[in-house]
């Protein structure tokens, strides 16, 4: 793991993107294949299933450093990374162990094998043997999540150097659901045929949100449809099968089994973009409703009719085995009209209507009833558009609805992980219910780094209560918390739960008496909820 | 029998000998364990400290009424005795040793054990209480040797040169400037300093301290002539417009904070040194146990852990209150 040690210090010892590419296309050049493709896995997402309990890891690395272990819950919030809190805890490492990356991860597969004594002996002699960055990284594949500040986009642009290969190319193929484990580095990169596995999903082309429409140019550039409110998905039609992938790269297809019947609608080799949504009586559910539906493996039957879900479709991708990328958005938005006419008014799938309008005063119109159809605003395509991958700037928009707001104050805060160890980022709000704060929600971000060091000083210096990493401070500083959505939640004291809350501003003007109050939020509740 | 220091709003208090240590309040007489901010406050009515500490303490605070003392020499003061002994953390700084009625008391400021090639090192006194920090006083900071360390920073630089890219290295300007200036390799290329540095520098040397050549940079400098070079700049320096001349630069802070990655990914800097000016868990529990005390007074720092710690090995520790800064991991001093 010597080399895929270097490889991590070199990226870890600096901030710039091109020496980030350099220092991974070198990597791609040299190590072995097994190794190269546990990288490439690593660095997307696919880590080795986690099969040694953290508590366990914790218990046995304060015993190895003969300190006791509420010591090391102590440093854990301090380091902010569980991996890093149990590397520099244990004595500094004296080993010089040289064994590849894959040794090491299979070492992992056997240890997971054994009863917890010898996973036990295991890990300690992994601990005692290797050199300190590899025992950091070893650490890393035994609590999971590897992240290490290098995206995916990043490592495929190195990927591509070092294989003289088209970044877009490889970026398809490194889609879907392999591992290390099911394909090889001949077969997954340097194989010709990016449908050789038929579920493979194209990367997801994404918008960013646009400032100012008037800059756009003309209206009649634009094809315009709402932006749903569910989850983004792509279907996949092949090989008489079909697969749904969500925006995250997961598998979703047995979670939404109605779907399935799309097989009996639609030609094969057909790929669509969609929304996922809760749809009833031609209309869209709220989020809430679909919700029920996320997480949820297997789906019970009542569950079924109280959210069945359709797929809104947007966009074809491929037609007829052929991939249709590059063709513009309204070619391809007229085949897909077309080839959702054969299917019957029963079939999940529905397509979605272009909003029409004249001026971008008129779609300013139409974007404010996105809320009473359950859409989040409204989508601009350029009528010429290909489909691209990732996320770029130019083709695509989303014009968003503004966000609900409350202003509430701040009653506890936490220290933030990773990059925010050590900076109080995460923070507990609180509004008014008569003379009392009801705490409703927790926020960590829209600060920008000067305020998070302004107020980590204040509340170090106004701590009135420690529970571990928790500190309660004085209801006085006012934040204005903006989300995209709010529902009932009988687990919560204040019996609502907030859809993506963060922080939109700082409120230096309001004194805490002037925050809204639990009856505003019920309010908002029965409106949108 | 009374405690022979106190903690009062104003300071570590000394009744029977009536003066304070490193006091936070203005105070008729402050004794002083080292020249930084936040132990050496302006607006006392009379200061004393080390000889080696006196210059920086003019060049900060100006005219003050300042009695020197060397290492070692006991004072009385109303009865009581003083005496200074070396903290290791930088240049002049001391522990203060406070002697009465048989009882002896040490208030060691800011301290660490190991020797940096440039503070007269560490010196354990022994002591029945003693007022300890405990700005790294966690189990995960453990320092890079003195040597290491070097290498480290002069394998950066030199890289950095041959490729004529800028070595902007940001830390405090007293003590640590000065330590890695004695540490760096001054063969590799020019060494460039930010002025607050500088004007201790020129100081440092003043007293004797051998220093390698440095250039201030001044808006005249013509820094085309100098790429490749070590700059030596403040934390408030690095992000200022001042550091945007030096381009291309690969940048770099030297603070026991970067041994945690998270910190070092905060400051957005291509690289992390580990050196610290305070002592790391274990130069901590060492030097409380080489002073024999029995009494362990715990300040600025991870205090509510470290004192847990300490009491869980048998010290009666608890923890003190004061407005020392110790290592700030965000804005400097």
């Amino acid at each position: 793991m010597k080399d895929f040690a270097a490889l991590f210090t070199a990226l870890d010892q600096t901030t710039k993107t091109s020496f980030k590419v350099a220092a991974m296309a070198s990597y791609f050049r040299t190590a072995s294949d097994q190794d190269k493709l546990w990288c490439i896995a690593l660095f997307s997402g696919r880590r080795p299933r986690r099969v040694i309990m953290t508590t366990l890891l914790r218990e046995w690395a304060a015993e190895r450093a003969g300190l006791p272990l509420w010591l090391f819950e102590e440093c854990y919030p301090i380091v902010g990374d569980l991996a890093e809190t149990i590397n520099l805890f244990l004595p500094p490492s004296t080993g010089d162990e040289e064994r590849p990356l894959t040794y090491w991860i299979n070492e992992l597969k056997r240890l997971s094998s054994l009863d917890d004594d010898g996973r036990k002996t295991g890990i300690l002699n992994a601990w005692k043997i290797l050199p300190q960055t590899q025992r950091f990284l070893f650490i890393k594949l035994l609590t999971g999540g590897f992240r290490i500040g290098v995206s995916q986009k990043l490592m495929t642009r190195a990927l591509a150097k070092a294989t003289k290969q088209d970044e877009a190319v490889l970026t398809h193929k490194l889609m879907g659901n392999w591992t290390p484990e099911t394909t090889t580095w001949a077969d997954l990169i340097e194989a010709d045929d990016p449908t050789a596995d038929l579920s493979r999903p194209y990367p997801f082309y994404l918008a960013y949100g646009v400032e100012d429409v008037n800059q756009l140019g003309p209206t009649t550039d634009w094809f315009i449809d709402r932006k749903w409110d569910g989850i983004r998905g792509q279907l996949i039609l092949r090989g008489g099968e079909h697969h749904l992938w969500s925006r995250g790269e997961d598998l979703i297809t047995d979670r939404f089994p109605e779907l399935a019947q799309l097989r009996d609608y639609l030609p094969d080799g057909t790929v669509i973009d969609g929304e996922i949504l809760a749809f009833q009586d031609e209309k869209p559910l709220s989020f809430n409703t679909l919700q029920k539906r996320i997480g949820r493996k297997t789906v019970p039957k009542k569950l079924l009719t109280q959210a069945p879900v359709i797929l809104m479709a947007y966009d074809l991708l491929e037609l007829d085995g052929k991939d249709i990328r590059d063709q513009t958005l309204e070619i391809r938005r007229n085949l897909l009209e077309k080839l959702l006419k054969s299917a019957p008014t029963s079939a999940p799938i529905r397509l979605s209507s272009e909003v029409t309008g004249s001026s971008w005063d008129d779609f300013a119109r139409e974007r404010a009833k996105s809320r009473d159809l359950n859409a989040e605003g409204l989508m601009l395509k350029r009528r010429d558009s290909r489909y691209l991958s990732g996320r770029k700037k130019g083709d695509w928009w989303k014009w968003k609805i503004d966000p609900l707001t409350v202003d509430a104050v701040m009653i506890y805060a936490q220290a933030g992980s990773g990059r925010r160890a050590n900076l109080f980022t995460d923070f507990t709000f609180a509004v008014k219910n008569g003379n009392d704060l009801v705490p409703f929600t927790k926020a960590y971000s829209g600060l920008t780094d000067d305020e998070f060091r302004q107020i980590t000083t204040w509340v170090k210096r106004n701590t009135l209560q420690r529970f571990g990493p928790v500190r309660s401070v004085p209801a006085e500083h006012v934040f204005e918390i903006a989300f995209e959505g709010i529902q009932a939640s009988p687990r919560h004291k204040s019996g609502i739960a907030l859809r993506f809350p963060r922080m939109l501003r700082w409120r230096h003007d309001k004194p805490a008496d002037e925050i809204n109050t639990l009856d505003d939020l019920k309010d908002m509740l029965r409106t949108y909820g | 029998m009374a405690d022979l220091l106190t903690f009062t709003p104003n300071g570590i208090y000394c009744e029977a000998g009536d003066f304070y240590i490193d006091p936070w309040r203005p105070v008729a007489r402050a004794l002083i364990t080292h020249g930084h901010a936040d132990h050496a406050r302006p607006d006392m009515g009379a200061y004393m400290a080390t000889t080696s500490a006196a210059p920086v303490m003019r060049h900060r605070l100006g005219d003050i009424r300042l009695d020197t003392v060397n290492y070692g020499d006991v004072t009385s003061i109303n009865g009581v005795n003083v005496s200074y002994h070396p903290a290791g953390h930088v240049p002049g700084s001391a522990q203060i040793r406070v002697e009465h009625k048989g009882q002896v008391w040490v208030a060691s400021g800011d301290y660490k054990t190991v020797d940096d090639g440039l503070s007269e090192p560490f010196e354990p006194v022994p002591c029945h209480a003693f007022i300890t920090e405990s700005t790294f006083g966690l189990p995960v900071f453990n320092w890079t040797p003195q040597d290491v360390l070097a290498d480290q920073i002069n394998a950066w630089w030199a890289e950095n040169a041959a490729n004529g890219v800028y070595s902007l290295l940001s830390c405090y300007a007293l003590g640590k400037a000065q330590r890695l200036l004695r540490a760096v390799n001054p063969d590799i290329g020019t060494i460039l300093t930010h002025g607050a540095i500088e004007a201790t520098n020129q100081i440092m040397r003043g007293q004797g301290i051998a220093l390698p050549d440095t250039t201030l940079v001044t808006p005249e400098l013509d820094l085309k002539a100098h790429k490749g070079a070590l700059v030596l700049a403040t934390p408030s320096a690095l992000n200022s417009t001042w550091a945007r001349r030096f381009k291309p630069a690969s940048s770099a802070f030297a603070s026991g904070w970067m041994a945690l990655r998270g910190v070092r990914r905060r400051r957005a800097a291509d690289r992390g040194f580990i050196m610290s000016d305070h002592a790391d868990w274990n130069g901590l529990n060492n030097a409380i146990k080489q002073t024999g005390a029995e009494r362990i007074f715990v300040t600025h720092g991870y205090t509510s852990v470290f004192s847990r710690w300490l009491s869980e090995q048998g010290y009666d520790a608890q923890i003190v209150q004061t407005e020392f800064d110790g290592e700030a991991d965000e804005d400097g001093q």
